[in-house]
């Protein structure tokens, strides 16, 4: 008896980790799973039999890659406007001391702290009012998309910005690197990672959203519209073959950037 | 030099006033560095003089007033123009690139060519030739240092500005760099503008040392100088230990003032007096000064006896043994005594005379705290040091 509760209060910890990481996973298995399920009907929420049709024709619900590639357009396209709009409001309000700067910080988290599906509705308000609502689509999504990414970029960026010892830029500056130099040599390398987290929550974010885009898409058809509109219908397994792909590439990501900081670290 | 700069150069800093709102952090400064010294800026800290320090580097701009480098006004130019070049606190390497890249980078600003052999002999200089490919964070404090050092000499600045270059070592190693910087410094041949609140440190290494203090500098010399004749209080006190004792000028005699001690005659040279007449404190340093038995002659050592003390306090410390006398007006002095075993060893409660040469006491103005720059005392009264 003792010794089991020995080994239990010594592994106490490493069973409640397991079990939370359990919970974390099994829904990302089932995503998975339900990848190489082939239902008997429309309704693929039960796992009937094995198959690898959905990976060898993963095109073939109609309009569903298309609406992929959609996706991925708006998310790159908002990536890189909010990413860089977002670095230079980070630096503005880090780096420099101006009239209204404490405001700007403050409004900065207005659209994150608005419930979103408010956000939307008040959104197609917006395009409605200024005479654009026949014209809703793959612009209007991309517009909003920037808007919410934005203020998830300053804030990523601020805190890694905030972070970095101003000694670095100073040394620099004595070094002979003029203020250009600087940014480029020493400033831009040491806050990289918080930009490219940022444009990684930031692409994640337009990826996969549903709420805002589902008020403002017109007749274009992103990824989660898609999925929105099959389900009416019942989804096809190819969706959760798109889904486990885009696990797969974030999977692929995370590991190789602890694969390069190890090496680099050597 | 291969790229036709100098060894070094004078620095001049005239009138340089430095305020942050109201609060001068450097007052009307005034300072003559000459080319190829060993020169150190030592105070408490928050006196100024890393401040002083940066307005050298341009990273702080001054209030007022010129700082000149041979003759040309550098004052205003951006850091980048200027031949000077910083060992910052806590060193600021380039975390993001490895140790040949940040030894490299003030070369690769200039355009100089041959980058490569130039980086290796330095990376020799500082001992850290196998070093090249790893990055900042793989080495210890000292091989940091030491990359921050050669990342800076590298450029052959007119003058290496050092801000506590040292502070971050435990003190085994402090020791061991400042030797090596010193070896450096003999070997280069540039200017060296060190700051440092270890007045050890700033003895052990400099050629000229200036004791600052609420932004102004109190007194500048040879550390010897400093040492065995200090100008005020704060640097009587700053620089080692001082027993400080309040008395009265009565009479010169030559070269000589006749001084009372709270009712004993001593002797003090004029050349050593911040004062020729009225109140003064008479100053002498702990280890100058040696005990005896109450009534015992000294011989050689007569000159200057306070006698009737009390023993208080024994400290042996191995080298020495530290006493603590009190005086029959109530102060307590403190005496070093080496422990040769040639002198008597006293217990607490024995009655003792103080003995001391007369050329190795000082008299400082009474006007002055006779607490300033004394940090034991500060820390104990939590008075403010300065």
């Amino acid at each position: 008896m003792s010794r089991v509760g020995r080994w239990v209060s010594e592994h106490v910890v490493m069973v409640i980790a397991l079990l939370v990481l359990c919970y974390m996973f099994l829904p990302i298995f089932f995503v998975v799973l339900m990848s190489f399920n082939a239902p008997t009907s429309r309704l693929n929420y039960e796992f009937q039999a094995f198959t690898w049709d959905n990976w060898l024709n993963p095109c073939a619900p109609a309009g569903m890659c298309e609406s992929v590639v959609k996706s991925i357009e708006i998310g790159f396209l908002a990536t890189v406007f909010a990413t860089i709009l977002g670095t230079l409001v980070a630096f503005a309000l880090v780096r420099h001391r101006f009239r209204g700067r404490a405001g700007t910080s403050l409004l900065i988290f207005l659209p994150m702290a608005t419930p979103e599906v408010v956000m939307g509705s008040s959104l197609l308000a917006l395009f409605t009012t200024a005479g654009l609502a026949g014209t809703l689509g793959f612009w209007s999504i991309l517009v909003a998309h920037i808007m919410f990414c934005l203020s998830f970029v300053v804030v990523t960026v601020k805190a890694r910005l905030a972070g970095l010892d101003s000694r670095f830029e100073q040394a620099a500056m004595d070094l002979y690197a003029n203020e250009w130099q600087t940014f480029w040599r020493v400033t831009f390398p040491l806050v990289f990672p918080g930009i490219l987290a940022a444009a990684l929550l930031a692409f994640s974010l337009s990826f996969d959203d549903f709420i805002v885009t589902n008020f403002n898409h017109g007749n274009t058809i992103t990824f989660p519209m898609f999925v929105w509109g099959a389900n009416q219908r019942g989804i096809p397994p190819q969706v959760n073959v798109i889904g486990t792909v885009m696990f797969a590439i974030a999977l692929l990501l995370v590991l190789s950037g602890g694969v390069l900081q190890r090496r680099r670290e050597r | 030099m291969a790229d036709g700069r100098s060894a070094g150069a004078d620095l001049t800093l005239t009138g340089v006033t430095k305020r942050f709102g109201g609060f001068a952090a450097v007052d009307d400064l005034d300072l003559e560095v000459a080319s190829g010294q060993f020169f150190a800026l030592l105070g408490p800290s928050g006196c100024g003089k890393t401040t002083t320090l940066r307005m050298v580097a341009g990273l702080e701009e001054p209030t007022a007033g010129t700082i000149t480098i041979g003759g040309d006004d550098i004052g205003r130019l951006k850091p980048y123009k200027r031949p000077v070049n910083t060992v910052f606190q806590n060193y600021a390497l380039f975390p993001h690139l490895n140790i040949f890249e940040n030894v490299a980078f003030g070369l690769r600003r200039r355009g100089v060519k041959d980058v490569k052999s130039q980086v290796d002999d330095m990376l020799e200089l500082v001992e850290l030739g196998g070093y090249a490919k790893r990055r900042p964070a793989q080495l210890s404090g000292g091989q940091q240092q030491r990359v921050a050092l050669a990342r800076a000499l590298i450029n052959r600045p007119q003058v290496l500005l050092l801000d506590e270059p040292l502070g971050a070592l435990d003190l085994k190693l402090r020791r061991q760099m400042q030797i090596e910087l010193k070896r450096i410094q003999t070997e280069v041949g540039i200017t060296f503008i060190h700051v440092t609140h270890d007045q050890e440190e700033a003895m052990t290494m400099a050629d000229t040392v200036a004791v600052m203090n609420k932004g102004v500098i109190e007194q500048m010399g040879a550390p010897a100088d400093l040492y065995d004749n200090p100008a005020t209080t704060f640097v009587s006190n700053f620089l080692g230990q001082s027993n400080l004792v309040k008395a009265s000028i009565l009479d010169t005699h030559g070269d000589a003032l006749v001084v009372d001690v709270q009712g004993t005659r001593i002797a003090a040279p004029v050349a050593r007096a911040r004062r020729t007449d009225g109140q003064v404190w008479v100053g002498v340093r702990p280890e100058k000064v040696f005990l005896g038995a109450a009534g015992v002659e000294e011989g050689s050592y007569d000159d200057n006896v306070l006698p009737s003390g009390t023993v208080t306090d024994v400290s042996f410390i191995g080298v020495s043994t530290q006493y603590l006398v009190k005086m029959p007006w109530g102060q307590e002095l403190t005496v070093f005594e080496q422990n040769t075993g040639a002198r008597e060893q006293f217990r607490v409660g024995d009655k003792v005379d103080l003995h001391w040469v007369a050329a190795h006491t000082f008299l400082l103005d009474a006007d002055q705290d006779a607490h300033a720059g004394d940090e034991t005392y500060a820390a104990l009264s939590g008075a403010p040091t300065a």
